[in-house]
């Protein structure tokens, strides 16, 4: 299993290394998001920090889906998924290697969305990078663990771009407050000070990784 | 695993309630290359994707090689309507990628990018590919474990006819190595001389079906009678 979730990883990195769709829409979005944030809420300088916890979540989430998406985009094209299921791996190692390559792109998201926050925003991320990783590494698994697997559902309908978001935001809700939360007691106060926080993304991370372990294949086959 | 490569009795699978193969009754013994004709709509594709594990089957019996799904697995190749490969990675990357899947050492890549005449085009992306060369792919994709039961899904569709004709020759080279074959096509004239038993789906049943050396005036009549009518 862990042999075949390697090679998943392996393929869509090299596509995404290639055809750079998902990093594109990222970079775009990513910034953008940020911009309108900013310029939207345009809080005083002393008071900017306060909101960055709330703007890189949303900005995480909102990109986040763009990129999700695109995963399970190309399993489609060519009936891909198809030829990959009817050879002899466990979905739940095509579950792994999708969710772990998901993991991979979003944490290239967050390292280009935090700086761009703490520049916007006046936060001296640096002081809090080694929690903040740990927090936006939690998140980014709960986040990837739940949208690859909704993913799935959604690239089979016809209004797949609609329908992702729709299932999806409603149940991440929990990943988002958590993850504010933990942000925001990181950047005032230290890892210490966030175990509340953590503790609701680690179980939701526990939760939903092992049921996209057990649901996919009932996902991806009719 | 004792067994024909596929025992089907009554096999059924539904849409929203609708169904597409009303009770399909097949056996395909080791060895066979059998035509499945039928017109649009007549379950051939969703037949070939059950009995390639890829849709569950509504009802019915399916016994494949005489074991269950996933073991069978190792012992189908399956190619459908479209290549099944990456558009971005090229043709000897899509086939690495498989051979890891199934566990195959990646010298019969290029033993099988020669033998379908790609070796020249294996550092391409597949989208640069024409639909006679990606064809060629999907097959080779689908051999590389040496399934001994292959299932081609209008494997005709968009050749020109000297790619056909190159196909015609892999199916005979196919059978001769011990490969069972099932085939959808609606070019009877051109498969039927090379198969063992063609059968007429129609409305989601085996509606017509003959063994032995087929003639394909007798298939076209067959084909008339239950399909045209």
């Amino acid at each position: 299993m862990i042999r075949d979730a390697i090679t998943i990883v392996s393929k869509d990195l090299r596509i995404e290394w290639r055809t750079k769709e998902s990093l594109a829409s990222f970079v775009v979005l990513g910034v953008l998001l940020v911009v309108v944030f900013t310029v939207a809420l345009d809080p005083p300088p002393d008071a900017a920090p306060m909101l960055a916890p709330s703007v890189v979540w949303a900005t995480f989430v909102f990109t986040g889906l763009l990129g999700v998406q695109r995963g399970f985009v190309l399993e489609r094209e060519n009936d891909c998924l198809a030829a990959v299921l009817a050879s002899p791996i466990d979905p739940a190692a095509l579950y792994v290697g999708k969710l772990v390559a998901n993991v991979v792109l979003l944490a290239v998201m967050q390292a280009l969305v935090v700086p761009l926050v703490a520049v916007f925003l006046h936060v001296d991320v640096a002081r809090a990078l080694p929690g903040l990783a740990v927090v936006l590494l939690l998140g980014n698994v709960g986040f990837a663990a739940l949208a690859t697997l909704f993913a799935a559902i959604a690239v089979r309908a016809r209004a797949r771009e609609v329908m992702l978001p729709v299932l999806l935001l409603p149940l991440l809700v929990p990943v988002l407050i958590g993850g504010v939360k933990a942000t925001q007691a990181v950047l005032h106060g230290g890892l210490g000070a966030a175990q509340d926080a953590l503790s609701v993304l680690c179980a939701f991370d526990v939760v939903f990784v092992v049921a996209g372990v057990l649901l996919f294949e009932h996902v991806v086959r009719d | 695993m004792l067994g024909p490569p596929i025992r089907a009795e009554g096999l059924r699978r539904d849409y929203a309630g609708t169904p597409v193969l009303a009770g399909v009754d097949l056996l395909v013994e080791a060895g066979e290359l059998v035509v499945l004709l039928g017109s649009n709509g007549a379950g051939k594709t969703t037949l070939l994707r059950v009995l390639a594990t890829l849709l569950r089957p509504s009802g019915g019996v399916l016994s494949l090689f005489g074991g269950d799904a996933r073991a069978a697995r190792r012992r189908i190749g399956y190619v459908g309507h479209e290549s099944g490969c990456y558009a971005d990675l090229t043709g000897a990357e899509n086939l690495e990628f498989h051979a890891a899947l199934h566990g195959v050492p990646s010298s019969r890549v290029s033993e099988l990018l020669e033998w379908t005449g790609l070796s020249s085009a294996a550092r391409r992306p597949l989208r640069t590919y024409s639909r006679g060369m990606s064809q060629r792919l999907a097959l080779a994709r689908a051999l590389l474990h040496r399934p001994d039961l292959l299932l081609l899904d209008e494997p005709y569709s968009g050749l020109d006819p000297g790619a056909a004709a190159r196909l015609d020759a892999l199916l005979v080279s196919l059978r001769a190595a011990g490969h069972t074959i099932l085939l959808t096509t609606h070019d009877l004239a051109r498969v039927v001389p090379l198969s063992t038993r063609v059968a007429i789906l129609h409305r989601g049943r085996i509606a017509w079906t003959q063994a032995g050396a087929v003639d394909p005036v007798v298939v076209a009549s067959a084909y008339d009678a239950v399909v045209v009518a």
